[in-house]
């Protein structure tokens, strides 16, 4: 029996089923990015898909495009280069929590300064799952990781806040319950000129979940479903109402000179020179 | 006849990157090396390739191994601790056998160390400086002109042996300025990588017949493929299996030891009838020279044996130096890196001696003649 | 492609048996069965939203005209 045809056409299928716990939500959020890659029609050879380390990171092995699975938070480095060097490839990031502001911040951030045409897709399980639950940046204040067994000391990370202050031109939030507008903001970001980053809400049933005690992979997604809020909506909703609640949306959508572009608009330049 | 110009080894290393083909830079400032990335920034958009600041060294070298799988030439260049935080990434272009040239102008070290000043001790960091076992090419430049020739050999090196190559340098060669004759285009060999052809049925990890590694295609020309520091099999995919690993690691060492002729470069001086041999490289060979000169005047056989490949090491030369000379005196700006490797050659068959220091100040050509009149008494 | 044409279709050795497609289900089409794996116990609640197909971890289920499998 063979899997769908989108599946069949985007996925290298001979490597699946892929290694992710029952009802982790990184393969939600992976299929929900190649529904965006199809829905804009990009060439699949046109197209590379870059990574770092962690579970989230496994996704490209499972992508048939022209993947890289890099070093522990560089993948938006290493992606840098390939975009630069050759700027008709649509070159699009896939990091975890852990991978994107622990290790790699300060790639996002400066990344996201620099404003480069790429596309980072942060999937957050707030949890360092591949080494077995030990708190991310961005694990909530008091729960519980096996590094922080009396709970998180910290203040975690808001990776909207901080993308956006960086200087990200495209920033949303979604979740891997709210698919359709994630699928949205995945294609809203691989078209936005400029760097754009979507975070992505994930569960973690295995090393978040039971530790945490926040019940089966169902639980963890009405969990989704229910505390997160569309920005436009919670902006219109009584202080009462907010409480416990969470937002997804497009928080950011501006246009500002893209690296690449400034660059080769530099070499055009020198050349015109020449030429003169 | 062409016209010599006066420049330092660092201007030197970015136009022999750039005669080899060099389209890309990424890198992070640090002295001694920033030169090369002030002319690299300079030069790149001209030829029109691209020169990018990273935000450190670690994005320094990352960025440049992923300019190098969309298939531009790239390099990127520092210095002692810079050279420390690129370790990770050069054993992830080792594994992945990304054809990449990293430039180290060697300073004293360790940590801060004396930031301006020269040294030779990052020789055994070049060779280990990663984790797990890895094969690895580093060649050392004695010269200005040595500096683009062996700029240019290195590259060719890393697309022929689909492999990070370090280019050894240091403070005293770049920033020396000497007079160089600029090679004319078509005059030095270039060697790019061997792409599989359109259409190609393409397995990216298999050697073909005949051929030294894996053909490379750029990202982007239709084979989609994946890279992976993990140990992947022929297909590019992850692979546990202890045999694979094996097979892949012996692939990877058999790629350099197997070619250690084409690979290793060295120069002989005054050796025919030498009882002693100094055994050198990179600028203290500067001070060996007339060293062997006035001894030699004075009547003492003495010669020198300078390695331009440090690694894989230009082992078979030294072990017959071992057989033929009475002494042999190891000659570096550090308190005995090389004369390991030296020594393990020589298996104890002539007495090896060791002059070096690391506290910034080169070593001068009276010291050695006065070890080599000591030794030789 | 019309709605009607679609078919409710399964790539069994893939599940994981979450579940997450059960409880999202608007009008309770599948169940988990014995070998915790996903059965499709009553396909003609099925209303063709996609929804198991989406949110399915594992692209065990999904929705395409039967005659191309």
């Amino acid at each position: 029996m063979r899997s769908s045809q989108l599946v069949e056409k985007y996925f290298r299928t001979k490597n699946l089923p892929h290694i992710w716990c029952p009802g982790c939500s990184l393969g939600i959020a992976t299929r929900s990015l190649v529904v965006a890659i199809d829905e804009l029609g990009l060439d699949k050879n046109k197209t590379v898909i870059v990574s770092g380390i962690g579970c989230s990171s496994r996704a490209v092995g499972y992508l048939d495009f022209n993947t890289i699975h890099t070093t522990h938070g560089r993948a938006l480095a290493f992606a840098t280069g390939v975009k630069l060097a050759n700027p008709e490839l649509h070159v699009i990031v896939i990091s975890g929590d852990g991978d994107a502001s622990a290790i790699g911040g300060n790639h996002l951030i400066h990344a996201a300064r620099r404003n480069i045409d790429l596309t980072l897709l942060i999937f957050n399980n707030n949890i360092y799952g591949m080494t077995g639950g030990q708190f991310s940046p961005t694990t909530p204040h008091a729960a519980l990781g096996t590094t922080a067994p009396f709970g998180v000391v910290e203040q975690p990370f808001d990776l909207v806040k901080l993308a956006e202050g960086a200087g990200a031109t495209y920033v949303a939030r979604g979740t891997a319950f709210h698919v359709n507008p994630l699928v949205k903001y995945y294609k809203n970001a691989i078209e936005h000129k400029g760097f754009s980053m979507v975070e992505t809400i994930c569960i973690c049933p295995t090393y978040y979940g039971r530790q945490n005690k926040s019940g089966t992979a169902v639980q963890m997604m009405h969990w989704l479903k229910d505390s997160f809020v569309l920005n436009t909506a919670y902006d219109k909703m009584p202080e009462e109402k907010r409480q416990g609640k969470h937002v997804y949306g497009e928080f950011v959508k501006k246009d500002l000179p893209e690296y690449v572009e400034e660059y080769v608009g530099i070499i055009e330049r020198l050349k015109g020179e020449e030429d003169a | 006849m062409s016209k010599a110009v006066l420049m330092q080894g660092n201007w030197a290393c970015v136009e022999g990157a750039l005669y080899a083909g060099m389209r890309f830079y990424s890198g992070y400032p640090i002295t001694p090396s920033t030169e090369i990335a002030e002319l690299s920034a300079q030069k790149l958009p001209l030829y029109g390739g691209k020169f990018i600041q990273m935000e450190d060294e670690i994005s320094g070298i990352a960025a440049a191994i992923g300019a190098s799988i969309s298939g531009t030439k790239s390099m990127t260049a520092t210095s002692g601790p810079g050279f420390s935080l690129k370790q990770e990434n050069i054993g992830y272009a080792a594994m992945t056998e990304v054809p990449l040239v990293i430039v180290n102008v060697m300073r004293v070290g360790p940590s801060t160390g004396l930031p301006t000043a020269s040294s030779q001790a990052d020789i055994m960091q070049a060779r280990f400086g990663s984790h797990g076992d890895y094969p690895i090419i580093a060649v050392s430049p004695n010269s200005v002109t040595e500096t683009f020739t062996l700029t240019v050999r290195a590259f060719n090196l890393a697309e022929k042996y689909r492999t990070p190559v370090m280019f050894l340098t240091d403070e005293t060669i770049g920033h020396a300025r000497e007079p160089i004759v600029l090679p004319k285009p078509g005059e030095l060999p270039i060697y790019d990588r061997v792409q599989p052809a359109d259409g190609e049925e393409y397995m990216p990890f298999r050697v073909e017949p005949g051929e030294i590694v894996p053909r490379m295609p750029a990202y982007g020309r239709g084979f989609r493929y994946n890279m992976s520091g993990l140990f992947h099999t022929e297909t590019g995919f992850p692979s546990n299996s202890p045999e694979n690993a094996q097979a892949q690691i012996d692939r990877m060492f058999a790629k350099i030891y197997d070619n250690v002729d084409d690979i290793v470069t060295y120069e002989e001086f005054e050796l025919d009838d030498a009882e002693l041999v100094f055994v050198t490289y990179g600028s203290t060979s500067r001070s060996v020279i007339p060293a062997i000169k006035s001894l030699r005047k004075q009547g003492y056989k003495v010669g020198m044996f300078r390695a331009i490949t440090l690694w894989p090491s230009p082992a078979k030369q030294i072990e017959a130096l071992a057989e033929r000379v009475k002494h042999i005196v190891v000659a570096e700006m550090n308190r005995g890196q090389y004369l390991q490797e030296v020594a393990r050659l020589v298996k104890g068959k002539v007495p090896v001696t060791h002059i070096g220091r690391a506290n910034s100040e080169i070593l001068l050509p009276s010291e050695i003649e006065a070890l080599a009149k000591e030794v030789l008494s | 492609m019309k709605r009607e044409d679609l078919q409710l279709l399964q790539k069994r050795e893939w599940c994981k048996g979450c579940g997450i497609c059960v409880a999202f289900c608007p009008t309770k089409v599948l169940i988990i069965d014995t070998d915790d794996k996903v059965t499709i116990a009553n396909e003609d609640a099925c209303i063709k939203c996609r929804q198991c197909e989406q949110r399915c971890p594992d692209y065990a289920i999904f929705l395409e005209e039967a005659s191309d499998v």
